[in-house]
């Protein structure tokens, strides 16, 4: 092994000492006094309006996937707002150095930004996002009550957190990687990354990845088992459908990054040789296993969206989704498909022609699902009466967006043509382009489009409308420019240019940026200005805002804690346009006690732990790693002990309760 | 595709009866009986090499896939109707996922090392994909 | 039962739709469970494998060190294969304990299963302290690195059944057979003979063809 200045290592604080600390960083000392003073403001608040019990009863211990999902979507919010300034932070200083200019970054601390924006978009925003969404949308859809494992749910949700919660950690103790967003070996391993940086990005996404990997284990079984009545396979909405496939990546994928990571861990802590240049080791397996999660994991993100995309169509342009049954193969294929592409992520790292060929040709098949995909939400809209609402705005722009997306994606799949383009800014752009205009976008429709079932008033039109046309604008004029320069041969991740005449580009890409963060900030007031309006905004239509398709519509908003009161039986697709259109009646008697879990304080306690010994485990605290491992294995233990863990809502209260929205719907009629 | 009568069979049943696989005494006999042959079997091969190195190494491949089976099918008792068929379904989508990995990986390894690694520092003939390194 | 009234335009004649099931019973607790843990094990499955794509990747990579021929006696591991096995076919005979209700019979099966999973980690380790003491560390090429995570892993899943088994020996202890209890004597059958389907590839693919290499 290279001999590298070990850092000194104490048996009680390890690694740890005041050094630590940032504190010759003067823009992180601003931020953490930010937070600090901000984290004292809302902590104050919440003291002061006795809020602590509230949020521990009904939010941190619920079981409730619906208060999950919110959860959830909270997460990925906060993390988005850091994960998008640190975009800033880079568009700034490219377009600022310039002609001896250094810009205002340091190599340490752009490193580490570019690093942790990456690593929070995919893991900590995009990830939280559409889990969220699926564990509000999908239990709903398919007429269950909840998720399979409830507390399973709750406890991925705190697992999640707690390692999101440890990546943010990382920015005022000690440091974050400096190695790009896969952490790439020999640069990751302990001789080229001898601090903690890189095992704060190990424990982060480790601890994160067992709450994702259960909760799509819980996911998958949710959809196979706890289906209402007469949903067949062919009968589940399509939203529902990808969020199978989806889920089903999660669970085939994330075990591969687990066992990856684990083994750069193990060349990091015990000096093994896997990704190693010594001794036998192979820096390309890493990138090879790397990848064989990597690709499924953008399918992840993106398959869910599709779903979102056929709903609202199918909603909004109020006609039945053109081609269901080939959507769903489609979405098979892709799923299948996913797993067979991964080397075009390293076409040049030299495998030769004949491997390159195969996976150049595997990744251009993958269009051809895709394809139909856009062409089957192209026909759906076709005579129908579309309504240009907000979610519908945002399907239209994702069409568009991503369709230049893909295209540039088959450019890339082209092996010589990427022997010219990789590790440029045209693939930085490329990826940018399906990530937020598939993902992004397929967010803000979900939003839009499901925030009245959540909360039962609609979103503000005139702020939702002016972030849309920010984002739109904003990400043009941002990423052109990167297609450009990387068509000019740019590579990516760089700190400072010589060459004055490229300067135009990363100026124009600021301005983009710019836009950008308007749009979020008009997002933010849209959702400030509907909660202040709620009562005007209120859904009138008893929980059916949209005239909407699928089952999630057929109950209140929001919807009560048991979801029905009783279980539909789907006799079609489009469940609850068949019963509108066939004249159900809403029974308004003979409800019955209904069975629920109960809530659990040992998910977020677990969690708790987890996060110590992650803490302790990148500062090499033994004696806390080994209490703390000792504390979740025993406390996991101990909550088997507990065999009483739901319980029944009389017959009384859901009477109660449903009495109310026979009011409701009665008073709206 | 379950055209479901699930729910239907599923709402009338008490609370204490899921579904679990019934094992009996024959299944696990069997099992063992053929798991202790099929490991025997490659144990002796290899420790005496009756065969050559290669015959012996493609027999103990195929006997270790069957025992992988025997043993799903008497110790786990997979079959495949279990939980509605989602039990093997999910093995069978588990097996092509490790197999794409698995062969995949090989495949994409070794040209690596033939076309990258030529480790010149190596003077031991054993290692796979050493000899071809002559980059030009 | 049905909807009592129907629109004058409804689609179909067939006569009175169900909408919403009026007679419900909520699913047995715990009927997602087997399932869910089957699907886990099928994740784990995906550990296991990246591990041996690992072993079949840089098995070969002795650099100048220790090849298998060289440290692998088959004798220790067909015992240890032979403890395994037994502690199968043990936890067998608990599961048909369990089936005719008898508690005692369970917890001593699964007590004599415990022992067989002990005596297995005990020549593992034996084994590797053994490999370690002559230089044939984890540090000391790619092929003992991989080598050691694989078995290693595959021993700590060991060790977190002995684990379980005696907890759950506790809970039969205290509940009984009751359904909860049988269904995690089911889970815990599933993931130990799932510990012995690695095992096969173990012995098979690092131990055997690893001295025929």
């Amino acid at each position: 092994m290279t001999p590298h200045p070990a850092p000194e290592t104490g048996p009680i604080l390890g690694k740890l000492s005041l050094e630590a600390l940032p504190l010759h960083e003067p823009i992180l000392v601003v931020t953490f006094i930010g937070v600090v003073l901000g984290g004292i403001a809302v902590l104050g608040l919440i003291t002061k309006f006795r809020l602590w019990g509230y949020l521990w009863t009904e939010w941190f211990t619920t079981v409730d996937h619906k208060r999950i999902g919110i959860m959830y979507m909270i997460l990925g919010l906060i993390m988005f707002l850091r994960g998008f300034a640190d975009a800033i932070m880079m568009r700034i200083q490219q377009a600022m150095a310039f002609g001896g200019s250094e810009g205002y970054l340091t190599p340490h601390h752009y490193d580490q930004v570019f690093t942790a924006h990456g690593v929070i978009m995919i893991f900590f925003v995009a990830m939280p996002f559409i889990t969220g969404l699926m564990n509000y949308v999908v239990p709903l859809q398919i007429g269950a009550r909840d998720v399979s494992f409830p507390f399973l749910n709750n406890f991925s949700f705190w697992m999640t957190t707690a390692g999101a919660v440890l990546t943010m950690i990382s920015l005022f103790v000690g440091e974050y990687a400096q190695t790009g967003w896969l952490a790439y070996p020999p640069l990751s391993g302990i001789a080229y990354s001898p601090n903690v940086g890189v095992d704060y990005y190990i424990w982060g996404l480790q601890i994160a990845g067992v709450g994702t990997t259960l909760s799509g284990i819980n996911l998958i079984v949710t959809i196979l088992k706890l289906r209402a009545p007469g949903m067949g396979l062919m009968k589940m909405p399509v939203f529902t459908w990808t969020s199978l496939c989806a889920n089903i990546l999660i669970v085939a994928s994330f075990p591969i990054l687990t066992a990856t990571l684990v083994l750069l861990t193990l060349d990091r802590y015990v000096g093994t040789n896997f990704f190693t240049n010594d001794l036998g080791g192979s820096p390309m397996m890493y990138v090879n296993l790397i990848w064989i999660w990597g690709h499924p994991e953008v399918y992840i993100l993106v398959l869910p969206l599709f779903g979102v995309f056929s709903e609202v169509t199918s909603t909004f342009s109020g006609k039945r989704l053109f081609g269901y049954t080939s959507m769903v193969y489609a979405t098979i294929c892709i799923t299948i498909l996913s797993y067979l592409v991964w080397l075009h992520h390293f076409f040049t790292m030299g495998s030769g022609a004949s491997v390159n060929s195969f996976f150049g040709i595997t990744t251009m098949v993958i269009s051809i699902p895709t394809g139909a995909k856009l062409f089957n939400w192209l026909f759906t809209m076709y005579r129908g009466r579309i309504r240009f609402e907000l979610p519908m705005m945002w399907t239209v722009a994702f069409m568009l967006t991503f369709v230049i997306g893909g295209m540039t994606g088959v450019l890339l799949a082209v092996p010589p043509a990427d022997f010219v383009l990789h590790n440029s800014l045209f693939l930085i752009a490329h990826f940018h382009n399906v990530i937020i205009g598939g993902v992004l976008f397929g967010l803000f429709a979900a939003i839009n489009y499901w925030w009245p079932k959540a909360f039962g008033y609609k979103l503000d039109v005139f702020w939702g409308k002016v972030s849309f046309w920010c984002w739109v604008v904003g990400f043009w004029v941002a990423f052109t420019p990167l297609y450009i320069l990387g068509l000019m041969g740019v590579t990516r991740r760089m700190r400072v240019f010589d060459d004055p005449s490229l300067q135009i580009w990363f100026v124009i890409a600021g301005i983009g940026a710019l836009i950008v963060a308007a749009g979020i900030g008009a997002m933010l007031v849209q959702f400030a200005v509907s909660i202040w309006r709620r009562k005007e905004l209120r859904d009138t239509s008893g929980g059916d805002p949209w005239d909407g398709r699928t089952l999630e519509w057929a109950t209140s908003s929001p919807p009560p804690d048991y979801n029905f009161a009783f279980t539909p039986v789907i006799h079609d697709l489009d469940a609850w346009y068949d019963m509108k259109k066939r004249g159900h009646q809403r029974p308004v008697d003979g409800y019955r006690d209904i069975h629920m879990p109960s809530n659990t304080g040992t998910g977020i306690i677990l969690s708790g732990f987890c996060l110590v010994m992650g803490f302790a485990l990148v500062w090499h605290i033994w004696w806390l790693v080994a209490l703390s491992f000792a504390a979740t294995i025993v406390g996991a233990i101990y909550h088997t002990f507990n065999y009483k863990r739901d319980f029944d809502i009389p017959a009384a209260t859901v009477t109660a309760v449903e009495e109310a929205r026979t009011r409701q719907l009665a008073a709206g009629a | 595709m379950s055209r479901d009568p699930h729910a239907a069979a599923h709402a009338h049943e008490g609370p204490h009866e899921i579904e679990m696989p019934h094992a009996s005494m024959r299944d696990y006999v069997i099992g063992f009986v053929l798991s202790v042959i099929l490991t025997a079997i490659p144990f002796w091969l290899v420790m005496t090499m009756p065969l050559s190195a290669g015959a012996t190494g493609a027999i103990i491949m195929g006997f270790a896939v069957v025992q992988i089976v025997v043993h799903m099918i008497f110790f786990l008792h997979m079959t495949p109707k279990a939980e509605g068929g989602w039990s093997l379904t999910s093995l069978i989508f588990t097996v092509i996922v490790v197999v794409i990995m698995l062969a995949g990986s090989l495949w994409v390894m070794h040209h690596l090392n033939t076309n990258m690694m030529p480790m010149p520092h190596e003077p031991t003939s054993q290692t796979v994909g050493t000899t071809t390194g002559q980059v030009p | 039962m049905s909807a009592p009234t129907m629109n004058a335009n409804a689609i179909t004649a067939d006569a009175p739709v169900q909408f919403y099931d009026l007679d419900e019973h909520a699913h047995p607790e715990g009927h997602s469970t087997m399932l869910g843990f089957w699907i886990y094990l099928m994740s784990d499955c995906l550990i296991f494998a990246i591990l041996f794509a690992c072993y079949a990747v840089l098995g070969g990579s002795y650099a100048a060190g220790p090849a298998p021929k060289d440290l692998f006696d088959l004798k220790l591991i067909a015992l240890n294969t032979a403890m395994l096995l037994f502690s199968s076919i043990t936890y067998g005979f608990a599961v048909l304990q369990m089936q005719q209700g008898k508690v005692k019979g369970v917890q001593i099966w699964l007590a004599v299963t415990a022992l067989f999973g002990l005596a297995f980690l005990g020549i593992e380790l034996y084994e590797f302290h053994h490999l370690i003491e002559i230089g044939a560390t984890p540090q000391r090429s790619a092929f003992l690195s991989s080598f050691f995570t694989l078995v290693g892993t595959h021993g700590l899943h060991v060790t977190f059944g002995i684990i379980w088994l005696v907890t759950l020996m506790f809970q039969l202890s205290k509940h009984g057979l009751i359904a909860a209890n049988k269904r995690r004597v089911m889970c815990l059958s599933m993931f130990w003979h799932f510990l012995d389907v690695v095992w096969i590839g173990v012995f098979t693919f690092v131990y055997l063809m690893g001295v025929l290499r």
